[in-house]
């Protein structure tokens, strides 16, 4: 395993391209989150600091954090369809296999580069919301910090799923550019979906159908911080309250469609002649 | 005698194309075969499919004695196909690290394998900067590794200037003296011819051939002779039972033999007679003869 995962990050450590990209994904989102912790002074007209807003609280740091970070998970997306179609494009897969790895080894040695980046950046992350939050939360007991800490997991198993799902569209398309094109592709026609489901059945069964869908399962795992954090400055509007947790029964969804994807990803592999 | 890759009755359609027919044959340990054929015989169809980059249709081929897997057995075994694959925006260093990973070797050899053909002072240079005759150079350097049990070279003269070819060549043939079975393909049969001592010849996918270089054909090869008394030389080979047919051309005379017969006694016999030869050469028919007399047969 250690192998295979030396491998790959010998393919991507080594080309500066994917380099960067990896720095502005998990790198960037921490500097960003650090600098908004931080007093900064409008022109001098007022004073801004989220602090004050309560949202580095715990708990709801957890929620806002994962969510902030993961909106930089496009960036790796790149990385990952581009280190399928450079393989496919320079031919190293072919000589890869000559050389001596298996197809089932070439595919989790990059799935074991998904695995470990996004645990990079869970840990990152963690770390990160732990300082800042216990440097502005105004409770800092311990019941009330590791509440919701189920959003790391949650943040986590999203990576997974989302990296799963390009690397499984670099497999199937050869190509970065296409493979990125077919993600805005699904995006889109999950949503045309949902609304023939709509119009066929009623919203209620269309949005319990949608839950099932790749991207908006992933979604589902950590939904927008800012009803939340609008809920808590008015607790008596009724109307904004939403099931913003993350639960059990959304996670192993994920799961699956990850497993679903590398399987997929191996299957294809397997059938193709190089 | 060890075998180290044997193929039984493999095939591989694509669509309704039949590129590899039935075909059966086996490698064993030392010698130097060549695959020869033109293109589009199936030459590269049948090494993808051993090494495991091409799925068969039918039949099965396995590697040393078979209780090895495909992609284990490749570890041992040292490999190029058509063009040099390696990352560009690596080293050549760098580019043999990954491999020496993948085939689970010690990073020690990297230096000697360069060395050997000639890339040495390349070493930290970008594989993307290469040309096409040092990329084919560092494959080689590649394919050499890990020490392999036999090494498999596609057309690995294809597009090189003639400083490449030789360059190419010298290589293989030290690597050959060193006693490791080499496996060729090629449609250059003077390629072949100068380094093989086994062939398989492929046609449309289907083994005519496969065998020693030299009994390619049942022949016992022929004489080119030259004469001042060419009327007499030709009259005596006639009435000779040796020989069976004769043709002239630009005064030389080329006379083919029906059964054995050695140039000491042949030029004795002449001599006897009073026919005195100005020029005396056996031979047996050139791989290039041989293979089209052989494709032209079926």
């Amino acid at each position: 395993m250690l192998r295979l995962l030396n491998l790959e990050l010998q393919k991507l450590l080594l080309n500066r391209t994917s380099k960067i990209l990896i720095f502005i994904s998990f790198i960037l989102p921490f500097f960003v989150i650090l600098l908004s912790s931080i007093k900064i002074n409008v022109f001098g007209f007022f004073t801004l600091e989220l602090g004050e807003l309560g949202v580095f609280n715990f708990p709801i740091i957890w929620h806002l954090t994962t969510f902030f970070a993961s909106q930089f998970k496009f960036f790796f997306a790149i990385v990952v369809v581009s280190m399928i179609g450079n393989e496919y494009s320079n031919k190293t897969i072919k000589q890869n296999l000559i050389d001596g790895l298996s197809k089932k080894e070439f595919i989790l040695s990059k799935f074991y580069a998904i695995v470990f980046f996004s645990l990079i950046s869970t840990v990152l992350i963690g770390l990160i919301s732990l300082c800042i939050g216990l440097y502005y939360s105004s409770y800092t007991e311990f019941g009330i910090i590791i509440r919701e800490t189920n959003f790391l997991l949650a943040y986590f198993v999203k990576l997974l799923g989302f990296f799963s799902l390009c690397l499984f569209l670099g497999m199937l398309v050869k190509r970065s550019a296409f493979a990125l094109a077919f993600l805005f592709v699904l995006f889109i026609s999950e949503w045309i979906i949902f609304g023939l489901l709509t119009w066929q059945f009623d919203h209620h069964v269309a949005s319990k159908i949608q839950n099932f869908f790749p991207l908006q399962s992933m979604y589902n795992l950590i939904e927008q911080p800012f009803q939340r954090v609008a809920m808590s400055k008015f607790p008596e509007k009724a109307e904004l309250a939403y099931d913003y947790l993350v639960h059990w029964h959304e996670l192993v969804i994920v799961l699956g469609w990850t497993a679903l994807f590398i399987f997929l990803s191996f299957k294809l592999l397997k059938k193709r002649d190089l | 005698m060890e075998s180290i890759l044997t193929i039984r009755n493999l095939t591989k359609k694509f669509g309704s194309l039949t590129a590899v027919k039935d075909l059966s044959f086996t490698i064993n340990k030392g010698n130097i075969y060549g695959i020869l054929g033109p293109n589009g015989s199936g030459k590269s169809t049948t090494l993808g499919i051993v090494l495991n980059v091409v799925n068969k249709t039918a039949g099965n081929f396995h590697w040393f004695d078979g209780n090895t897997t495909t992609h284990d057995a490749l570890k041992k075994v040292g490999a190029i196909i058509e063009r040099p694959n390696f990352y560009p925006y690596m080293t050549a260093a760098q580019n043999l690290k990954l491999v020496c990973k993948i085939k689970n070797v010690a990073l020690n050899n990297i230096e000697e394998k360069l060395e050997i053909v000639g890339l040495l002072d390349r070493k930290n240079h970008k594989f993307g900067t290469f040309s096409l005759g040092m990329k084919q150079r560092l494959a080689i350097a590649s394919a050499l590794l890990n020490d392999p049990e036999i090494l498999i070279l596609d057309e690995p003269t294809n597009g090189l200037d003639p400083q490449g070819i030789h360059q190419i060549r010298e290589i293989i043939k030290q690597i050959a003296a060193k006693g490791t079975t080499i496996l060729l393909a090629s449609h250059l049969l003077d390629e072949v011819e100068k380094v093989c001592t086994h062939v398989v010849v492929l046609r449309k996918g289907i083994k005519l051939y496969s065998g020693r270089v030299d009994e390619m054909i049942s022949s016992h090869g022929f004489f080119e002779l030259k004469c001042n008394k060419e009327a007499e030389l030709l009259a005596f080979i006639e009435k000779h039972p040796a020989f069976a047919n004769v043709k002239t051309e630009n005064a030389l005379i080329t006379a083919f033999l029906k059964e054995p017969l050695s140039s000491e006694n042949f030029n004795k016999q002449l001599f006897e007679n009073g026919i005195i030869l100005t020029h005396l050469v056996q031979r047996k028919e050139s791989l290039e003869e041989q293979f089209l007399q052989l494709t032209d047969n079926q």
